[in-house]
């Protein structure tokens, strides 16, 4: 258990709003070693986006506690990086100073980290690209920019949210292969919320389904493939990938009907 | 490179040359209008088919606006009025801009005074100008006054509006970072505002000449309002009819001075 990064230990909540309670989260737990990439999956507005925000310390559970390295989450931390369904770069920023903005608001810009994001982006080729504004880039930069402004800060763990699920399937079957390369050559932990199982199973080393909402933990498959170099489109390509989706998608199919 | 731009495929010469001729006529038509309009007015006020007394003509017009810059008036008046509305104006931006941002930061604020806003919006404010008289006294102050009175609100409401409408999704990003709220303000919420501002900004010139002008009715001593006021008084129609022009032409420079300060703003983004 030592190597355990992120642990959620009995989390559960509820939103009060003057229409009445809704019941998002109910006693999940789970653990997330170091390195590893872990997918949620669940059906949509189960509430896996909440969980995600809860572990980044933006949300406060209702129950229960997040710990990363053992020290419980009160607020949004450095070690934590979160990356959208969109990119979200700024029109009225360029790419550079997009990719800084995290580090500008946590008054972390020294030398040392300008130096570390400017290798960032000649590493992922975008440095000819630091000084144009976001719009003028592709759906694919847009997005490398976007985990660039996310990994600028050394997070250790990323929080993908559906990161993908604002671009077309082409689009997201390289971008995903991209983010999945960057995420491993830069050794983080990642958690990704989907609601894709393909994706799920592609990226992960550990898929987690979410029943309905309430979310609770319903099943943990581990993914293991034979392929010597593991990316994203091979793995799509071997023969337990349809198994994994099968098993999958049955139980989260199962419980849509219930 | 050549003026003929010679990789041109024949339909994009056809085309360009299409969107030209269609220009040259617009401003012809432009032009034509206001020379006609001009021309038939004199003509008609010569042939005693319109009573000149009553409707001017141009050519007394423009011979009042010589006696006007002889007489060394003409750019005082012009200067006051500008000044006034220049001055309610930039007043009421920044003014206007800091009351939006206060009421945004306290949701329970501006939900408290949500009710007084919508009054204030709806009331005539020119009813104040009485008020504001008393208040102030006869002079340009109580003309700046009713032309922030006019324009204030307006902008509150505005600006605010796109303050709230700033997306939710931009504001997680920043606040995933650890930002503070003076923090999604700064980096998000007036940043990408700019635009709306300066919408507001468009809006408020025209008000402001509004409430300078009502206000100048109201009280002046000099300025284009006080002179269309003092030459509808002694039935001098040359004098209204002039400052009616001239005023047109300088609230039309103001405006264009905005619009030029929206593209030097916004020149690296699209809107």
């Amino acid at each position: 258990m030592s190597e355990d990064i992120v642990n959620v230990v009995g989390v559960g909540m509820k939103y009060q709003s003057p229409n009445g309670e809704i019941n998002a989260v109910e006693d999940v737990t789970f653990s997330v070693k170091r390195g590893e990439f872990v997918s949620l999956v669940g059906p949509s507005g189960c509430g896996k986006s909440t969980l995600l925000s809860i572990i980044s310390g933006l949300l406060k559970p209702s129950r229960g506690k997040v710990l990363i390295d053992n020290e419980e989450v009160v607020k949004t931390s450095d070690k934590v990086g979160y990356m959208l369904q969109k990119d979200y770069l700024f029109d009225w920023r360029t790419i550079y100073q997009n990719v800084i903005l995290g580090l500008e608001i946590r008054k972390m810009l020294t030398p040392e980290k300008k130096a570390y994001v400017l290798n960032l982006l000649k590493t992922y080729g975008l440095y000819d690209f630091k000084d144009k504004y976001p719009r003028q880039l592709s759906g694919g930069m847009r997005q490398r920019a976007a985990l660039i402004r996310t990994l600028a800060a050394g997070p250790e763990i990323l929080l993908l949210d559906e990161a993908f699920s604002a671009l077309d399937y082409q689009t997201r079957l390289a971008v995903t292969e991209d983010i999945y390369r960057i995420i491993k050559n830069e050794n983080k932990t990642a958690i990704m919320v989907t609601h894709d199982i393909s994706e799920s199973i592609s990226m992960s080393d550990r898929v987690i389904v979410l029943s309905k909402r309430p979310a609770r933990v319903n099943s943990i498959h581990e993914i293991r493939f034979d392929c010597p170099v593991r990316t994203p489109l091979k793995c799509r390509e071997d023969p337990n990938f349809r198994r994994y989706f099968n098993t999958i998608w049955k139980e989260l199919e199962v419980h849509v009907e219930a | 490179m050549s003026k003929l731009e010679p990789n041109l495929s024949p339909e994009r010469r056809a085309y360009l040359k299409k969107v030209k001729l269609v220009n040259t006529a617009t401003w012809v038509v432009r032009i034509s209008i206001l020379v006609l309009f001009f021309t038939i007015w004199e003509i008609a006020a010569n042939l005693k088919l319109i009573d000149s007394f009553i409707t001017s003509q141009p050519s007394r017009m423009v011979r009042t606006l010589v006696n006007l810059y002889n007489s060394g008036d003409l750019f005082r008046h012009i200067g006051v009025t500008c000044l006034e509305t220049v001055a309610g104006f930039i007043i009421g931006t920044i003014l206007g801009t800091l009351i939006a941002v206060m009421l945004w930061w306290s949701k329970f604020v501006s939900h408290a005074l949500e009710p007084y806003l919508v009054v204030l919006n709806s009331l005539p404010k020119v009813a104040l100008g009485p008020i504001f008289i008393i208040w102030i006294g006869a002079g340009p102050a109580a003309i700046i006054v009713m032309a922030l009175a006019i324009s204030l609100i307006v902008t509150i409401l505005e600006v605010l509006n796109g303050f709230l409408r700033t997306d939710e999704d931009q504001i997680k990003l920043v606040e995933t970072f650890g930002a503070n709220r003076l923090q999604v303000f700064t980096k998000v919420v007036f940043p990408s505002n700019i635009p709306a501002m300066i919408n507001a900004l468009k809006v408020n010139v025209g008000l402001s000449w509004v409430g300078v002008i009502t206000g100048e009715f109201l009280v002046s001593k000099a300025g284009l309002g006080y002179l269309i006021v003092y030459g509808g008084q002694v039935f001098q129609l040359d004098l209204v009819m002039t400052s009616v022009i001239i005023l047109a032409i300088a609230a039309a420079l103001m405006y264009q001075g905005v619009v030029w300060l929206q593209k030097r703003l916004t020149g690296g983004q699209a809107t």
